[in-house]
């Protein structure tokens, strides 16, 4: 090729371009632009008619101002008009103009897809070429409507030119892309697939192209291609590198072709037919065993195209799954990537590895690179390669390596780029989640992100945490603590103030037995932080300084003191002062069971899926979240992971369709005027949207009770208004118990949460505690069907003299029950006197028009209301012989029913409600027990032993307590528990 | 292999030649265009070619004064994308006899015609040189009045990286 410049001669643009370049200004450049249009205007309007050469320079010069960035509106008739020009030339600008500026006016497509249609037909194959080239530039659906049906014609036609066969191809491939229902299938697909034996190469890598976007709608027409392509593929990877002449590149043989072909192959499963399967597995391996072959050449353009084939017969590998020994090899093969001085080939076997690590076949293979992989995250200097070693920690991360990566991945965020932060703060809490093996261990991971990275701990993570603490009672006292510790510093961020506020007004009580964090100094420590943070934390701040005066009454006054100061109870904000103003009302007006009533401590979170994940994975994409929740690893540690553990007291199953913080998940009823989403407080703080807004409607009053409602739809009854009992039904309006009541009941003896009921329909779970003689319990009604529950009605019945010995108020509770939702139901129970029969529970609903009635005995025992008394041995065998008439006494010798473990039986007997007093009996493997049965008539005192016999498997149990049926009906229950 | 768009900007980031293989209007074409022009000028030499934006992945590599930058999509091959850059400075080089980004300025309709020799539709239609610009060729013969250009100012190629 001579040095020479090519251009077709037009000097006038060749010194316009200079011109231009010359421009010293913006200005300077636009005037002369503008010159030229002007110039090119009157050329275009001029009497007299412009040759072919004059117009194809001023289109040339238009079309190079609008690529400079400026708009053109104009000349689009002279570029039409140079299409059916004879000259090759004149056509091309023509056409290139018309691709680069297409214009959908309607009278101009016309005339386009005229000329168009003309070339097509001219059986000039480089008319022909520019026709098809445009139309795939274009690939408007106006083309589509006009070429689609030709196009395939061409295609396959016998006597087209190769090189019309390839643009015929691609040009088909765009219009099948842009409009699919526009090209007609047929009996041109299967001489398609056929292309891939043609002898051109040029024309089998465009047919490759169609076919793999054409099988992936119609995969059964386009089967054969399987077999066609393994077999060009192993032509190719066993030729030599000469072989294929001009489709050798740099010493490697077709590599688009090849690529292409390994892409083909992953639109299917592995080919069924045993000798294909065979033939492409010696392909693949060959590919493999040329990787450790030494290069045949040094430069990067070898190596890029021999690895390009590897890498994606890496990914057809994954893609099949099935071969251990070749997911092994390319584990093998992207580890050494992993080390290589090339930067792009360490970022892509960093990326490729990370499919691989959700293979069981070879997740192990990965894992051992972890140190490799954990070095690049330290030292790459490229962000996008140390991006790629975190995504792949993420990947490899399992139970064994967790506590290492997530450390590591802690480390890494103190300098990671701010780019990638927060995506790194999302891995870090979910996995910190998954594996956590105990909790501690995850609060303080969780604590660490938001000390290192708190602008980028979305409110995902942190509320994630508190779901988390809420539902796991073992972790709530190292959580207080840990807070508490993390907010001494003085510099903390806003995040760290949210959690801590929360926590510590939850479960600040655990912690303030410590006189370094006594419940002055728990307040103290918060306020201090009150002035800095944005209203939406001052609000949660507030919240926790109301349930501070409830947990602890040595509070009331300094808070009270903060709520009615001018900052807040005139705060220029509406919901800090709406909250100020109602909880200093509160705190004034209430009497202590009523804030303990109102500020109970939150029930438990129901189980869903992590909205950190869900996070993720709007974030990522699919694609990405599918590495992520993959089932396999996740069987294993099915017990801790994941969701929320269930714990006893976590009694509801929302459906998988609950929202994101279950919290709104039963809808509101529909019969009341939603309070619950008008802004309950405690809601306020997980809702997802901006902090609520304070409803305007309700006087103050109407809001502050609707606003501390526990978080369930409830009435909007008056919560301060005595609770009217709901109207009871007459004993003779409800069935009896259901068989198994008795069984039930029996469960709940040792213990106050958990499952009551659970059939098709409908699971009631239980959350109960007892103080004195006063009970607190909830009940949760989940609709485990699709479909609404209506009339939904439960009852608690008193049957007998039971309404004189036990009072119990119920609150209505929606009369709808969503498919899928769970309704609260809140029961305040007194026991007046002891008391033999438990009431009764009756639900009814109707489910799909027909009704439904189901009784059940509420787990209400005498021993709920047992407070336990420690006594030393002396006292205790002075009261048992004071309590030494015959009838006081009842005894029970039993068969044991469950192994007789003293662990067991230890935990039952303090579920029982006695405490267990040590070294009172001579023989320590009896248990003693001591403890004051409280009604609002008599005090009962009672004393147990129960002596058990391994040998003979049966226990002796004896009950003493002033009142004889008390005494034989602690005995009957108690005997039933082991 | 579905290339979205072609970029080639200056190291002023001036562009220099854009195909689009999306439909995308032109305020957004320009919209990535900034985007895209300052992200990768501002990446150091040794980095790697590839990085994420948006969901598609970039490939880029400069030549001389030149940056050629593809966008592929998640699923396409990075490395087999950085040789179709390479295969089309060969084609822009072998047409031109040591190609320049002048050459590329003046005569940017030929840099679109061997393009869609090369390209057509984001994929790969002809990957032998001899076939792209025997094509090419032939056209030039079908052409008339062939002026020499004299403002060509040899920059030193962009063979620096070629060979």
């Amino acid at each position: 090729m001579p040095a020479v410049s090519k251009g077709d001669g037009m000097r006038g643009l060749a010194v316009f371009i200079s011109d231009i370049r010359n421009c010293k200004s913006k200005e300077a450049e636009i005037k002369r632009i503008n010159k030229e249009l002007a110039n090119i205007r009157s050329k275009f309007k001029g009497d007299k008619a412009l040759d072919g050469y004059s117009k194809k320079k001023y289109v040339c010069k238009l079309l190079f101002i609008f690529l400079l960035g400026h708009d053109i509106d104009f000349g689009h008739m002279e570029a039409v008009n140079l299409l059916s020009s004879n000259k090759y030339t004149e056509k091309q600008i023509g056409y290139l103009f018309i691709s680069v500026l297409v214009n959908s006016n309607s009278e101009l497509i016309r005339l386009i897809n005229n000329a168009i249609k003309n070339d097509l037909a001219s059986r000039n194959p480089t008319f022909m070429c520019l026709a098809l080239h445009c139309i795939a530039n274009v690939g408007s659906r106006e083309m589509g409507e006009a070429f689609a049906a030709d196009i395939p014609r061409i295609l396959v036609a016998g006597d087209s030119m190769d090189s019309v066969k390839q643009s015929a191809a691609l040009c088909l491939l765009r219009l099948y892309k842009a409009s699919p229902d526009l090209v007609p299938m047929g009996e041109w697909t299967a001489r398609v697939v056929h292309l891939l034996n043609d002898q051109h190469m040029g024309v089998v890598t465009a047919a490759v192209s169609l076919i793999t976007c054409l099988c992936k709608k119609n995969p059964d027409d386009f089967k054969t291609c399987i077999s066609l392509a393994v077999s060009r593929l192993s032509r190719i990877v066993s030729s030599a590198s000469t072989d294929l002449q001009d489709y050798t590149y740099y010493f490697v043989p077709a590599p688009w072709l090849s690529v292409k072909l390994l892409r083909l192959l992953q639109c299917y499963p592995p080919p069924e037919d045993a000798a294909v399967k065979g033939r492409l597995v010696e392909s693949l391996e060959t590919v493999l065993n040329k990787a450790q072959e030494p290069p045949k050449s040094k430069k990067v353009q070898h190596s890029n195209a021999k690895n390009a084939i590897l890498f994606e017969t890496i990914s057809l590998i994954i893609h099949y799954d099935s071969e251990p020994n070749l997911l092994v090899r390319a584990c093998n093969q992207l580890g050494q990537f992993l080390q290589h001085r090339e930067t792009n080939l360490r970022y892509l076997a960093l990326e490729s590895m990370c499919t691989l690590a959700s293979s069981e076949f070879s997740h192990e293979a990965v894992k051992t690179h972890i140190d490799t992989v954990i070095n690049a995250l330290k030292t790459e200097r490229d962000v996008s390669v140390r991006q790629r070693a975190a995504d792949l920690l993420y990947a490899m991360c399992d139970r064994s390596n967790a506590k290492q990566i997530v450390s590591e991945m802690l480390r890494y965020l103190e300098t990671a780029d701010y780019a990638i932060r927060e995506e790194i703060v999302l891995k870090v809490a979910i996995l910190a989640e998954k594996y956590a093996v105990d909790y501690s261990w995850y609060v303080d991971t969780i604590l660490n992100l938001i000390r290192i990275a708190g602008d980028y701990v979305s409110e995902e993570v942190w509320y994630r945490v508190l779901q988390i603490v809420t539902n796991r009672d073992d972790v709530q006292g190292y959580a207080a603590k840990t807070v508490f510790e993390a907010l001494q510093a003085p510099a903390c961020h806003e995040n760290m103030v949210k959690v801590g506020g929360y926590i510590l007004g939850e479960f600040g009580n655990l912690i303030a037995g410590d006189p370094r964090s006594s419940p002055p100094v728990q307040f103290s420590l918060l306020h201090s932080k009150f002035h800095l943070c944005s209203v939406a934390t001052r609000a949660l701040l507030l919240s926790t300084y109301i349930k501070f005066i409830n947990l602890f009454p040595e509070t009331k006054a300094t808070i009270q003191g903060v709520l009615r100061a001018g900052s807040q109870l005139r705060n220029a904000d509406v919901e800090l002062q709406q909250r100020a103003v109602e909880y200093l009302t509160l705190s004034s007006v209430a009497s202590t069971d009523v804030l303990a009533t109102v500020l109970e401590e939150m029930p438990p979170f129901p189980e869903r899926e992590s909205s950190i994940l869900a996070k993720l994975k709007r974030k990522k994409g699919p694609g990405a979240a599918s590495a992520l929740d993959d089932g396999r690893r996740d069987a294993s540690s099915s017990d801790i992971n994941g969701a929320v553990e269930p714990t006893p007291s976590t009694v509801s199953t929302p459906s998988p369709s609950a929202d994101l913080l279950g919290l709104r998940a039963a809808p509101p009823p529909a019969a009341a005027p939603a309070p619950a989403s008008a802004g309950n407080l405690l809601v306020d703080v997980f809702s997802d949207g901006p902090a609520a807004q304070p409803s305007l409607g309700p006087t103050p009053e109407e809001a502050f009770l609707s606003e501390l409602e526990p978080p369930a739809p409830e009435s909007p009854m008056a919560l301060l208004a005595d609770p009217a009992p709901a109207a009871d039904p007459g004993p003779e309006d409800i069935g009896p118990p259901v068989p198994e009541a008795d069984e039930l009941l029996n469960k709940f003896v040792c213990k106050n949460n958990g499952v009551l009921f659970e059939n098709q329909l409908l699971q009631i779970g239980v959350k109960s505690e007892f103080r004195q003689n006063l009970g607190r319990m909830y009940l949760f009604y989940g609709n485990k069907t699709s479909v609404q529950f209506q009339n939904f009605l439960p009852t608690v019945v008193h049957p007998g003299d039971l309404q004189t010995q036990l009072a119990v108020q119920t609150k209505r509770v929606a009369a709808q029950v969503d498919g899928g939702a769970q309704v609260q139901q809140v029961l305040n129970i007194e026991c007046l006197r002891d008391f033999l029969t438990p009431p009764l529970l009756s639900v009814r609903f109707r489910y799909g028009g027909a009704p439904q009635s189901l009784t059940l005995k509420l787990p209400v025992t005498i021993n709920k209301f047992f407070q336990p008394t420690e006594m030393a041995a002396q006292d205790f065998f002075q009261r048992w012989k004071q309590l030494s008439l015959p009838l006081q006494e009842a005894q029970k010798i039993f068969k044991a029913n469950h192994p007789m473990d003293a662990e067991v039986t230890k935990a039952k007997l303090l579920g029982f409600g006695s405490a267990l007093l040590d070294n009172v009996d001579p023989n320590p493997e009896n248990f003693v027990g001591a403890g004051i049965i409280q009604t609002k008539a008599l005090q009962v005192g009672c004393l147990l032993r129960l002596e058990p016999n391994a040998q003979a498997q049966m226990y002796r149990l004896t009950l003493r307590t002033s009142k004889e049926s008390v005494s034989r009906h602690l005995c009957e229950l108690l005997a039933q528990q082991f | 292999m579905a290339m979205q768009f072609m970029l080639l900007f200056s190291r002023q980031g001036k562009l220099r030649l854009q195909k689009w293989y999306v439909p995308l209007s032109d305020k957004e074409k320009k919209k990535i265009t900034r985007e895209l022009v300052q992200t990768v000028l501002a990446r150091k030499p040794k980095m790697c070619s590839f990085l994420e934006w948006r969901d598609l992945k970039i490939v880029y590599k400069r030549y001389a004064s030149l940056y050629f930058c593809c966008a592929i999509e998640d699923q396409d091959n990075e490395l087999i994308t950085l040789e179709i850059i390479h295969r089309y400075v060969e084609l822009l080089d072998k047409y031109f006899g040591s190609v320049c980004e002048l050459d590329i300025i003046f005569n940017f309709e030929k840099a679109y015609f061997i393009l869609d020799e090369f390209l057509l539709g984001g994929e790969v239609q002809e990957t032998s040189k001899k076939n792209v610009l025997k094509a090419i060729e032939q056209a030039d013969l079908l052409q008339e009045n062939r002026i020499r250009i004299t403002a060509r100012v040899s920059m030193g190629g962009l063979r620096k990286n070629l060979y």
